[in-house]
């Protein structure tokens, strides 16, 4: 054996256990400490082994103390010198304790400092290159270098534990080769042997040697075992060590550094560990749990069997779902783990909860180690808070309503028998039991009942056989008879039943009474007052005993007429079984003979013969009943029953008028029953739901055994009782109270209500036994009233509680009942037990066999709690024996819950306001601060409501004069309410955009927005660029909105030729001096110096001073004043704008009907100065402004538009009485020839909402159609191709009908006929008839879909319902026009574009001779096609009866396309080669059906209209008398039909010729207003916004018109004439 | 008002918004304002405010401290609608943009007395990466088109959020004749007599 080898292993196994020899260590330290300095080199592995073993020892659990020590130890011993400082940096806390330690780690510090100088000198080369090797070279860094990073290293490697213990069995077997290399060694060691032979004996070293050899392969735990060996071991080490370091130092000194550097570097193989070593390893150390199943007797107790739960019947749950192989893993784990088993149950499968979650969050509790266990359970005050069961003990005065009263009366109490009762007691008690009894008898007289029964149905039968022939059958009518008399028979015994109980009790009454008697007689004092008094009530002998003999008589017969039947039955009978008897004789004696031969033959036959003979004896007949028994039968019944004919009457009377004997003629014996009885009393305990609730007071029990109490208990109860019940307590002199006997109340029905609950009695008895030493007879002992003591009686203490229960009133006549449903709750929990379905709450389980399939498809089990109550329920139905409600609960606890009755709920106001806001009604969605209590709520707020829901369905006429109308406003109202309601549901869905505002994404593909880059390029856009570029403003949805955040803009840009003054001509009149005034303050003015004023003179024109007034929802804005009939402006007006109701929601927004007023007034200053003389220092004027014309645009064009921007025609009168327009064409021709081609005034506005508001989308839904298929995908791809290429063109193609469906458009066009009427106006004038067909179409009232069904979804009308219902929106009114023109013969289409201000809108075009015609539909006004002031903007398509146009032109301006729709290139056909025209039918009528107008019914509308506005004229002054000037007025009525006829033309210098004529010393103004006619209110609005009644001169006088023209259909055109007329003086 | 019967409750709100934790940013500003139901009318104080702007405290715990007072007081017929304080906290991103940085809601505690409440804010998410890249970018993150929105539910649905940071609050709430209209919200005992309140009045 090379015993280098041997040496290096027993270096490394002496590092193992150099903690176990420390304390040889120790002592040997000096010895080492002293050789330090010889020791040139430690061994190489030094380093890595210590790291390793000491993590190793660490690891073993070996005390912590003797890590550091080893460190210390093995490197003072065996370090280079040059690691220095390791010891100190190790932080152990408990090291510096050990002062041995610190005083030794001194003296090594010393030493190794003396080592190191002394290595440093002596060997300066070899060593850095010893440390060359990888693995040491960096473990020496970290020890020597590197001290505090020691910990950290060792830390690292416990960790890695086997890492380190592989390295460390590497390291012993790297080693182990490397001695074979050098040859020379031995001499090294001999000389090493020489130096050291001394110290370390021989011998030990080699058995050292092979135990390390032995230990070589095995595993690390054995070494433990090695601690029996330690001196030797380290000898043995010590020995090795010195050995291999002069075997070094040999070396050096015979080799040569360069040989040694060699043999360090060259021989040391590469690391490698094989993987069978370290599959062994892992073997060793760690444990993989099988995946194979565990045997179940592992895992149970031995010798124990499993034990299976389930199968005994037991509920054992389910398990979770855990996969097989994870249930085995960890059951080995845990077999190993814990070898106790606890972890299995019974059955040997692992314990498992059924479900791992918690049914309720815990915390675990915190461990402080302060907290003691007192500490967590320490108590803490609380006070307690009294359960005041608020109004049972004390009453408020604000009872809640949840406080019920049963009231219960207790009056008295009786005894029918107590131990105290003497003898006579016990026969007064009886007598009185039967007295009562018999009263009730009496009472009922059952007996008298009978008989009169007995009597009628006797009539019947005698009736009955009397008038048996004329109609009925025989047999019918015998059966009734034979009914009546077995009703007969039954009445009679049941009447002498009755009979015979009366007279009984009658006897027994009297039998008591004489025994009582004869009581008192023998006892010679009486005790009871207690007196029967038999009255005789006489009868007529005679006449009694002829009834009695009759109805004895009538008895007789019946009895015998029943006798006999049976008898002819029972002879009946007789004979046939007669008949049958002598044919079994004759049977038998044939058989008699037969038996005679066979008797031979059988003789043991013979026994079994007499049977048959037995069964059939002769019949005997029935014996024919004999009246004479029947008789004697009867009469012997009566005299038992009945009173004997001429026997009086017997009445008893029972008093208690007999007197007492008082207690000094009494025995003693009595006296002392008389003084216990004085003794004892009484009282009742009242027992509410088992718990005494009260008690009455004790009162003494009377002479006559009655208490009386006459006490009221109020109790205030909160549920429904569960049980009453009284107690009765007697007292005996001061003894404690016995309880006598439990009486059970009935709780009242809810209809018993104190004052009407009649005063019941309950009976009670005691069990108890009593026996008294004196006359009482006691209770429960057998007392006798013979003297012999026979007949004996026992008699238990009974009694009667006379009481009332019933439910009290409260103040207001409520009753104070618990609600009906808490009734119920008693009945529930009874219920619950048998009802499984309201036990368990599972409300869809109606079907028990449904619900029994299911539990057995889903394999419920049986035994699991939980499902016991459905088990139950399934069990119970499916073998059908109880009852299973037929009912279904949906939330069967809600009536637990609920707090109040829904009634009462109801009732509540301030609830039912609650409700209504919740549920938005129109009227309290906005209703702020609902009062607290009821009382604070008007009943008024619920009015308006109330009438609404009321009118729903009766139709008002007061608001619209005419019925039809009415009749049309109410069917338009429901139908847009229907709408809303349906929609408002679709409006609760937002979009993203309305909640976020969130930047657009840059979109690649738009073009608008661009490529991402440029969006990027915008960047380092300008802030503030020199040409800005319009942006779009910020939308906002409407919801967050209030009062005053939404401003209408309306900018004034300027008007075109507003109508100028005419100076006020009259032939008798000069010119007045106001305007002379007036032109003369402006002298610029041509006209101002004209002498004279003439109306064709164009130089003595006065100007106009227009303004502009603005006026929406009752905010009125204005202008300044500008001069001259082409003003300009140019001014914002911003007025407010309110919400109905406060309500910004978009839908709400969408059906404001508000209208913006754009007035045009000209400002007039007229001179009031009386006096010339003070013109000079002051002026005097008073301003006065005139109407000149309208431009009305209602709000919801303005909220869809977001804004309107255009030039208006501005909507003058067709007279204006002081003002012309003529002169301007003369001034202005020259330079202005385009305007003068259209008549009429202009206005530029711009009218925007700020901020935006975003209309609603409409609902994009799909409708319903009966069209083709085919047509509406090829009409949706239409629209969609259309859309790609031109997204701002308005395309149509299919529209929703009045009824929801989709209809194609073209279905709507067709040529319809006018009124006949119209027509025959003009008969040759074709253009003139178009136009009074316009006109007429334009009279039809304009309704805006969007208005009545709020932007949702746009409804066509066909046009004969459009003409029923007298309103519609722009479609309406264009499909009707061009039907009437299609009819007229003209060329005309539908065009579908923009117009303003409507936004999107139809207009009709026509094709008159060589140019086109745009008509608006809604005013009747048509437009050249190259009319810049036409309305309609764009056109997106034109629609004809059989085609669809799109507008594919570059421009869609009507100015500037071609209308000529041949041309495929400017005009994109819907139908074409491709998609032939099906020939669609159309859904317009036949023919229009026109009825005349009613003119009487006109008239009387244009009365009341008059009148109305004037009264509302006068309402608008209410500072001023307002005069009106009949005679005005009349001339006015006869000029509005003229007006009518001419539509407003050329009439205007006749009429003011006439009015000058007749009204000329008046400054006269006034202009008549025309109007289609809907409601009266548009009307009223329009006369207001004229400001007519604004004027405040003082003699200032007022003319008012109306004339009201009916067209066919009940179109009307309405004509109202206001004028304000002022006296010139 | 007579002091037998009232016929309103008062409410009244005074405190402070404390600090804020919002460990990314810094340079915050908070606006607060009071979303109440139909039946509530503020009576005195401000229902709406806006701070000042806070730098983060230069100590390990970084707060932003406000401490910005609320005072409010407000009358009402009905506790449906109980007033919630909503926050929104702006601060500029990295190049100076004012970006919201968090928005939250609380009721105002019903009980009187102080108390402390901390609400977790939360910011609107982008629709997209793209999106939440360019708003970033530009500076523009979405946000809500109004703060109330967070105090309601309408609406939510379509959004998406991303919770950032704390701000915490101070109340101390007062409320006077809660107690007499029936509604118990304190302590049993505050008042001494042991009223009955009015659940105990109904059946159970």
């Amino acid at each position: 054996m090379n015993p280098r080898e041997e040496k290096v292993k027993i270096i490394t196994e002496e590092f193992i256990e150099n903690d176990e020899d420390a304390d040889m260590e120790r002592q040997k330290k000096n010895s080492k400490v002293r050789r330090q300095p010889r020791k040139k080199q430690p061994p190489t592995t030094v380093p890595e082994e210590m790291v390793s073993e000491k993590s190793h020892l660490g690891n073993q659990q070996e005390p912590v103390q003797e890590e550091p020590k080893t460190y210390l130890l093995s490197m003072t011993a065996r370090r280079g010198p040059r690691s220095l400082p390791p010891i100190p940096s190790t932080s152990r806390t408990g090291f510096a304790e050990f002062s041995m330690r610190g005083r030794m780690r001194e003296k090594l510090q010393a030493a190794r400092s003396k080592a190191e100088s002394a290595l440093l000198q002596e060997m300066p080369t070899p060593r850095p290159r010893r440390l060359r090797s990888p693995s040491k070279k960096e473990l020496e860094t970290e020890f020597g270098t590197e001290p505090g990073k020691k910990v950290e290293s060792t830390q690292q490697e416990i960790d890695s534990q086997s890492h380190s213990r592989v390295k460390f069995r590497d390291s012993a077997r790297k080693i182990k080769p490397k001695p074979q290399v050098p040859p020379g060694f031995p001499s090294a060691e001999e000389a090493y042997n020489f130096f050291t032979f001394n110290f370390d004996p021989e011998p030990e070293d080699s058995e050292k040697k092979t135990k390390a050899s032995h230990r070589e392969g095995t595993n690390q735990e054995e070494e433990e075992g090695e601690e029996e060996e330690p001196p030797a071991q380290g000898g043995g080490k010590e020995t090795d060590e010195e050995e291999l370091l002069n075997g070094d130092d040999a070396e050096d000194f015979l080799l040569g550094l360069d040989h040694m550097v060699d043999d360090f570097i060259a021989v040391r193989p590469a690391d490698y560990e094989s993987i069978h070593d370290r599959l062994q390893m892992e073997r060793e150390m760690l444990f993989i749990p099988s995946r194979q199943a565990v045997p179940t007797y592992k895992k149970l107790p031995e010798n124990v069997q499993p034990r299976f739960l389930e199968d005994e019947g037991l509920y054992t749950g389910v398990r979770p779902e855990v996969s097989r192989t994870n249930q085995n893993i960890m059951e080995n784990r845990l077999l190993v783990q814990d070898p106790e088993r606890r972890w299995f149950g019974d059955d040997g499968r692992i314990l498992a909860l059924p479900n791992p979650i918690k049914p309720f969050p815990s915390r675990p509790p915190v461990e402080t180690q302060e907290l003691s266990i007192k500490g967590e359970l320490e108590t803490m005050y609380k006070k307690a808070v009294k359960y005041v069961h608020s109004s049972q003990h004390m009453i408020r005065s604000g009872d809640p309503p949840g406080n019920f009263q049963l009231d219960i009366d207790i009056s008295g109490l009786l005894f029918t028998h107590h131990p105290c009762f003497s003898r006579e007691h016990v026969l007064a008690a009886k007598l009185a039991q039967l007295y009562d009894q018999y009263l009730a008898r009496h009472q009922r007289n059952k007996a008298k009942f009978l008989t009169d029964k007995l009597q009628a149905l006797r009539n019947a039968v005698q009736t009955g056989l009397d008038s048996e022939k004329p109609h009925q059958s025989p047999d019918t009518i015998q059966k009734t008879i034979n009914d009546y008399k077995s009703e007969i028979r039954q009445t009679r015994k049941l009447r002498d039943a009755e009979q015979e109980k009366d007279r009984t009790l009658l006897k027994t009454i009297i039998k008591v009474w004489k025994e009582m008697k004869s009581l008192r007689e023998f006892q010679r004092f009486t005790n009871t007052p207690l007196k029967l008094v038999l009255r005789k009530e006489k009868v007529d002998q005679k006449a009694d005993e002829e009834a009695y003999e009759a109805e004895i008589q009538v008895e007789i017969s019946e009895l015998l007429e029943e006798h006999t039947e049976e008898y002819a039955q029972k002879m009946e009978e007789y004979r046939t079984s007669l008949q049958q008897w002598k044919a079994w004789r004759k049977a038998q004696k044939a058989k008699k003979k037969k038996r005679k031969q066979a008797a031979e033959e059988h003789p043991y036959d013979e026994t079994e013969e007499p049977y048959p003979e037995e069964d059939l004896v002769k019949p005997i007949p029935p014996e024919p009943t004999d009246r004479a028994v029947i008789e004697q039968e009867v009469r012997e019944r009566a005299t038992q029953s009945r009173r004997r004919p001429g026997e009086p009457m017997l009445v008893p009377e029972l008093s208690l008028a007999g007197s007492i004997t008082p207690n000094n003629q009494c025995p003693r014996a009595e006296v002392l029953r008389r003084e216990d009885v004085k003794k004892r009393s009484l009282y009742l305990k009242v027992l509410f739901n088992n718990k005494e609730v009260s008690r009455t007071v004790t009162r003494p029990l009377g002479a006559d055994f009655r208490v009386h109490f006459g006490q009221i208990f109020n109790l205030q109860i909160v549920n429904w009782p569960e049980s009453l019940a009284l107690q009765v307590y007697e007292t005996i002199g001061h003894s404690g109270p016995t309880l006598l006997a439990e009486v059970f109340l009935p709780i009242p029905e809810t209809t018993v209500f104190t004052g009407r609950a009649p005063i019941e009695e309950m009976e009670f008895s005691s069990n108890q036994h009593v026996t008294l030493d004196h006359e009482g007879v006691g209770s429960g002992v057998p007392f006798s009233f013979e003297a012999d003591g026979s007949n004996q009686l026992i008699l238990m203490t009974s009694g009667k509680v006379s009481h009332s229960v019933a439910w009290a009133i409260g103040e207001n006549g409520i009753p104070l009942i618990p609600p009906l449903s808490q009734q119920n709750i008693g009945f529930r929990s009874a219920l619950k037990r048998a009802d499984a379905i309201s036990s368990i709450g599972t409300s869809g389980l109606t079907d028990m066999k449904k619900l029994a399939k299911w539990a057995a498809e889903s394999k419920l089990d049986p035994n699991d709690p939980n499902n016991a109550p459905l088990m139950q329920l399934i069990s119970v139905a499916t073998s059908g024996e109880s009852y299973v409600p037929d009912f279904f609960r949906l939330e069967q606890l809600q009536q637990e819950f609920n707090f109040v009755s829904d009634q009462e709920l109801n009732r509540s106001k301030r609830f039912r306001l609650l409700l209504l806001r919740s549920q938005e009604v129109p009227e309290f969605r906005n209703y702020k601060q609902i009062p607290v209590y009821d009382r604070e709520i008007m009943e008024k707020v619920f009015q308006d409501y109330e009438k609404r829901l009321r009118d729903r369905n009766v139709i008002e006429t007061k608001e619209h004069i005419d019925t039809h109308r009415a009749i049309v406003a109410k069917y338009l109202q429901q139908v847009r309410e229907s709408v809303i309601n349906r929609f408002l549901i679709a409006k609760q869905y937002f979009l993203l955009a309305d909640m976020i505002v969130e930047e657009e994404v840059p979109n690649i593909s738009s073009e608008g927005s661009g490529i991402l880059g440029l969006s990027l390029f915008k960047l380092a856009e300008q802030k503030r660029p020199l040409r800005p570029r319009r942006k779009g403003r910020k939308k906002v949805t409407a919801q967050n909105l209030s009062d005053g955040d939404i401003k209408l803009l309306v900018n004034i840009v300027r008007a075109y030729d507003i109508p100028v003054r005419k100076p006020a001509v009259s032939k008798f009149q000069q010119p007045s001096r106001s305007s002379r005034m007036f032109s003369e303050k402006h002298a610029a003015s041509p006209s101002t110096h004209s002498p004279n004023h003439n109306a064709d003179y164009p130089l003595g024109q006065v100007l106009v001073r227009p303004f502009v007034e603005v006026s929406f929802q009752r905010t009125v804005c204005h202008t300044t004043t500008a001069e001259g009939p082409n003003p300009s402006w140019n001014e914002e007006l911003e007025l407010p704008f309110r919400a109905p109701n406060g309500d910004y929601s978009t839908a709400s927004l969408q059906s404001v009907k508000d209208v913006v007023f754009i007035n045009i007034f000209d400002e007039v200053l007229h001179d009031v100065l009386e006096d010339d003389r003070e013109r000079g220092s002051g002026i005097h004027t008073r301003i006065e402004r005139h109407w000149l014309g309208c431009v009305k645009i209602p709000f919801s064009t303005i909220y869809f538009q977001a804004r309107i921007d255009g030039t208006f025609k501005i909507d003058i009168p067709p007279v204006l009485l002081g003002y012309s327009k003529e002169r301007n064409m003369i001034l202005e021709r020259g330079f202005d020839s385009v305007r003068n081609l259209s008549e009429g005034s202009y206005i530029t506005l711009f009218i925007t909402i700020e901020p935006q508001l975003v209309p609603g989308e409409s609902v994009q839904e799909k409708f319903e159609s009966q069209e083709d298929e085919k047509l509406l995908q090829a009409s949706e791809k239409f629209q969609a191709e259309c859309a790609f290429k031109f997204p701002n063109r308005q395309c149509l193609t299919t529209v929703i009908d009045i009824n929801g469906k989709t209809v194609f458009i073209t279905r709507y066009l067709k040529p319809l006929n006018p009124p006949e009427e119209l027509l025959s106006v003009y008969p040759n004038n074709l253009q003139a008839t178009a136009e009074l067909v316009a006109r007429y179409v334009s009279l039809i009232p304009f309704l805006p879909d969007t208005v009545s069904f709020a932007g949702i979804c746009d409804l066509w009308s066909t046009s004969d319902q459009f003409l029923d219902l007298l309103a519609g929106d722009e479609e309406e009114h264009a499909v009707l026009l061009c039907n009437y023109f299609l009819s007229l013969g003209k060329k005309a289409w539908l065009v579908m574009g923009n117009a303003i201000p409507e936004g999107p809108t139809a207009y009709v075009l026509t094709w008159e001779q060589g140019h086109y015609l745009i008509w608006n539909p809604c005013s009747g006004h048509f437009y050249g096609q190259f009319d810049t002031f036409c309305p309609l903007k764009n056109v997106g398509c034109l629609i004809g009866p059989d085609n669809i146009w799109f507008n594919i032109q570059r421009y869609d301006s009507p100015l500037r396309i071609n209308f000529d729709v041949t041309k495929p290139k400017l005009w994109k056909s819907f139908f074409s080669r491709s998609l032939p025209y099906p020939g669609l039918s159309s859904v317009q009528p036949e023919e229009l059906i026109y009825q005349r107008s009613d003119k009487a019914a006109a008239a009387e509308l244009q009365d009341r209209l008059e009148k109305i506005l004037k009264e509302k004229i006068m309402d608008w002054r209410p500072r001023h008398l307002t005069r009106w000037n009949r005679y005005c007025t009349s001339t006015l009525r006869h000029f509005l039909p003229l007006l009518e006829k001419s539509q407003g033309d050329d009439v205007e210098d006749d009429h003011r010729a006439e009015l000058l004529k007749q009204l000329g010393d008046y400054r006269f103004s006034g202009f008549p207003l025309h109007m289609p006619y809907s409601e009266v209110k548009p009307l009223i609005d329009a006369v207001y916004s004229t400001g007519v009644h604004n004027i405040d001169v003082p003699n200032v006088e007022f003319a008012l018109a109306v004339y009201i023209h009916p067209y066919p259909k009940n179109v009307l055109s309405v004509w109202i004439y206001v004028a304000s007329l002022i006296r010139n003086r | 008002m007579t002091t037998a019967s009232p016929s309103v409750f008062l409410l009244m709100v005074n405190g402070q918004v404390e600090s804020a934790q919002f460990p990314e940013y810094d340079d915050l500003y908070c606006k607060y304002c009071f979303v109440y139901g139909q039946d509530w009318a503020p009576t005195a104080g401000l229902e709406e405010g806006i701070s000042q702007i806070t730098s983060k405290s230069q100590d390990v715990r970084q707060a932003l401290v406000w401490n910005f007072p609320i005072d409010v007081t407000f009358k009402s017929t009905n506790p449906y609608g109980w007033p919630q304080i909503v926050l929104s906290v702006y601060g500029p991103d990295v190049f100076g943009n004012d970006v919201v940085r968090g928005y939250g809601a609380v009721h105002v505690p019903f009980s009187p007395g102080r108390h402390k409440r901390t609400i977790p804010m939360f910011v609107p998410e982008s629709t997209s990466k793209l999106q939440k890249f360019t708003s970033w970018f530009m500076g523009r993150r979405p946000e809500y088109t109004d703060p109330k929105v967070v105090a309601q539910g309408e609406g939510r649905e379509v959004t998406r959020v991303r919770s950032q940071g704390f701000v915490t609050l101070l109340f101390n709430v007062v409320t006077k004749d809660m107690r007499k209209l029936g509604y118990d919200t304190g302590p049993a005992d505050t008042q001494g007599v042991s009223g009955p309140s009015l659940p105990q009045g109904f059946p159970q």
